[in-house]
């Protein structure tokens, strides 16, 4: 496994983050350093914390220890105004789309731009239609979000994620539930949006081949750490355990098949209702 | 929904609510029918007021003209000091005129009643009412005919 | 044991709630503040919590004053007071049905359509991501939808006591024998600008800012699941409909009682 070279230019670099939900530890000590306008695929179990990670970088959740950097911006101690200022920077996609049900599909992309900018309208409509016409949906402008497919769905929200032109876009389970076209067409554009406008991506999935047919570099997390990174090629031909039963999708391994449970022949010969 | 078309019923909104606002004061509150601010005030002593109440009305000839601003008590002789507001329509009411605190009705509420006098001169503001009469109390009423009829039968 | 220590529970949930329904009521004021200057949001809501509500106001302010016109009107006709009908019906108006009746059906129509509505846009992240695309949810979205309901209730609970003072009329003048002049003069002889109808209104609109707190920090606060909001839902609708009769008693304790 090759580290990330230390001199490549990185754009976030997360610290020794620990951060647990009430007792339920999430993280310990957690290192990950992402580069600059490539897509880097997270990848790990359902569960292990992922999405928490998206929104350690957007600033909703802050970690209870460690720091994070965006940019050279430690983002857990921005006040309010620069966090904010910060996430115009930012877009995101969320697994559920999050597009406003009540506004239609020109108006949802057109929503951020309306919300921070003073564009007069011309420009304005200018602007949504050629992010439309990237993901394929000029079309589809009059629709509302509920009359639309799944998959077309992501591919707005996509286009919402990019239409401040952000520095960084994140992407939260966006393979999930999609048909193979839909899964086809969003695997292309997350390529093609990262390197036509050169931003950087961040693709948090559990599907290993997607993740790894799209990614620049890839970390796999378990347990509250990572537990294996490198390029995709590296990845597949590791020997590590963990990595292994992950990328191959084995059903016992490090990771075991059984919740911990006490002897299972103990356990039929307790009296019950047991304790 | 268009813009226009929103901003349509909403405006309609607002003014149907500000008439019912207007309706509640003008029609049905007494907005229209006394304008306190333009008055002038009189006062009059009563051995007893009974159950007059601030804000009850004051006629003369059964029409409304003022009401009841305030109810003292004077702390020399004991009586009570009914301060009245009149509209200032009002204002050539004789000096001579009485007051008297009636009821409507057999039960109603009780308020002050004015009869003119003769004089020339007028009732202005501070002026005092010499001519009272106090409110009938139906208890002592009662008691001074059941008294009476005692009387009578021994 | 249990018991007691579900007690203790409770208690504790209880304040924790009403401490962030006061930090959530903190921020949504300065947000109101902010909003100011988008009147087209504000428009919008008030078109949802006010226009789409009048119907239901209306029918029953209409109702209401017909039904308070035929008691009314059967009660006072036995001692001969039939005269004071008008007095009768828009002094329950003005000081209690009006605001009351109108606050409980706001919190059943506009509240738990304000609650259920946010608390949609909670569970499918579209609140989340308004953050992230760096917009404030509780300035974009709690905001004008508090300060619509805290317009739009004054204004529905005068419909109300103007339509219920009409709907006593059609009954006391149309169908019974009162006369039309004393139906409204004998109002205007006991309605006092200031004394009923001007607390009539100070209790619609405390009301109306109770309720609409309500029904956005429960949507606001919703577990962000289908279950979740179907809960906060009736929960607008219960604790609004509580907390506007137990603030009725306390407003008319302190207006309406002599000295």
């Amino acid at each position: 496994m090759s580290q990330v070279d230390k001199s490549q230019d990185s754009l976030i670099q997360i610290r020794d983050v620990g951060f647990s939900f009430g007792d339920h530890k999430i993280y310990d000590h957690l290192d990950m350093t992402i580069p600059r306008g490539k897509v880097t695929a997270i990848m790990g179990p359902s569960g292990c914390g992922k999405s928490t990670l998206l929104n350690f970088i957007g600033g909703r959740l802050k970690p209870d220890t460690g720091d994070i950097r965006v940019n050279d911006v430690s983002v857990p101690s921005l006040n309010r105004r620069d966090l904010y200022a910060l996430r115009k920077q930012m877009g995101m996609m969320f697994q559920s789309s999050a597009l406003l049900t009540d506004l239609n599909v020109f108006e949802n992309i057109a929503f951020p731009i309306y919300e921070h900018t003073e564009l007069p309208d011309e420009l304005v409509k200018n602007l949504v239609l050629s992010k439309l016409q990237m993901v394929g949906l000029r079309g589809a402008r009059h629709l509302m979000p509920a009359e639309l497919s799944g998959g077309m769905t992501r591919r707005v929200a996509l286009a919402r994620a990019i239409a401040l032109d952000p520095m960084l876009v994140m992407y939260d389970e966006p393979f999930t539930g999609l048909d193979p076209i839909s899964l086809g067409v969003i695997v292309k554009l997350i390529r093609e949006v990262n390197d036509a406008l050169q931003m950087t991506s961040v693709v948090v999935t559990h599907d290993v081949a997607e993740g790894c047919s799209i990614a620049d570099y890839v970390y796999l997390l378990g347990q509250g750490r990572v537990i294996g990174q490198g390029t995709p090629e590296e990845m597949s031909g590791t020997k590590s355990p963990e990595v292994r039963q992950f990328m191959g999708g084995l059903p016992d391994g490090p990771v075991a098949y059984h919740y911990p449970a006490r002897d299972y022949k103990e356990d039929l010969f307790q009296d019950w209702p047991d304790d | 929904m268009s813009r226009n078309a929103l901003e349509l019923w909403v405006g309609l909104f607002v003014v149907a609510g500000l008439a019912a606002l207007a309706m509640l004061a003008l029609r049905v509150g007494n907005l229209s029918t006394v304008n306190v601010t333009d008055a002038y005030k009189v006062t009059a002593s009563f051995q007893n007021v009974g159950g007059l109440h601030v804000k009850a009305p004051v006629t003369m000839a059964g029409v409304k003209i003022g009401r009841v601003s305030n109810i003292q008590i004077d702390r020399e002789d004991y009586s009570a000091i009914v301060e009245l507001s009149i509209d200032r329509r009002f204002n050539n009411l004789p000096t001579d005129t009485s007051a008297a605190v009636l009821t409507s009705g057999l039960l109603g509420a009780q308020y002050v009643g004015l009869e003119p006098g003769g004089e020339d001169t007028h009732l202005k503001q501070g002026d005092r009412i010499e001519i009272t009469q106090s409110a009938v109390v139906l208890e002592q009423l009662i008691g001074q005919m059941l008294f009476s009829k005692a009387q009578g039968d021994r | 044991m249990t018991s007691i220590r579900l007690l203790g529970r409770w208690v504790i949930n209880s304040v924790l709630r009403l401490g962030r329904a006061t930090m959530f009521l903190t921020a949504t004021l300065v947000g109101v503040f902010w909003i100011l200057r988008r009147f087209q949001l504000i428009l919008q809501q008030v078109f949802a919590v006010g226009v789409l509500t009048v119907l239901i106001i209306a029918v029953s302010g209409l109702f209401v004053g017909m039904v308070l016109g035929l008691q009314g009107y059967n009660t006072l006709v036995d001692f001969g007071a039939e005269s004071s009908l008008g007095l009768v019906v828009a002094l329950s108006l003005t000081r209690e049905l009006g605001p009351v009746l109108t606050a409980l059906l706001f919190a059943g129509r506009a509240g738990s359509a304000l609650t259920a509505e946010i608390g949609l846009m909670k569970a499918t992240s579209q609140l989340a991501g308004m953050e992230m695309m760096a917009v404030d949810p509780i300035e974009r979205v709690m905001a004008p939808r508090f300060l619509a309901g805290f317009i739009a209730m004054p204004l529905l609970a005068a419909m109300f006591t103007a339509i219920g003072v009409l709907g006593g009329y059609l009954i006391g003048v149309g169908m019974l024998s009162v006369d039309s002049g004393v139906y409204w003069t004998s109002m205007q002889e006991g309605v006092d600008v200031y004394d009923d109808i001007l607390n009539g209104v100070i209790k619609s609109v405390v009301f109306g800012f109770v309720v609409t707190w309500i029904a956005v920090f429960e949507g606001y606060d919703a577990a962000p699941t289908s279950e979740g909001v179907s809960r906060a839902t009736t929960r607008t609708v219960v604790i609004a409909s509580l907390a506007v009769l137990g603030l009725d008693f306390i407003l008319t304790s302190l207006m309406f009682s002599e000295i």
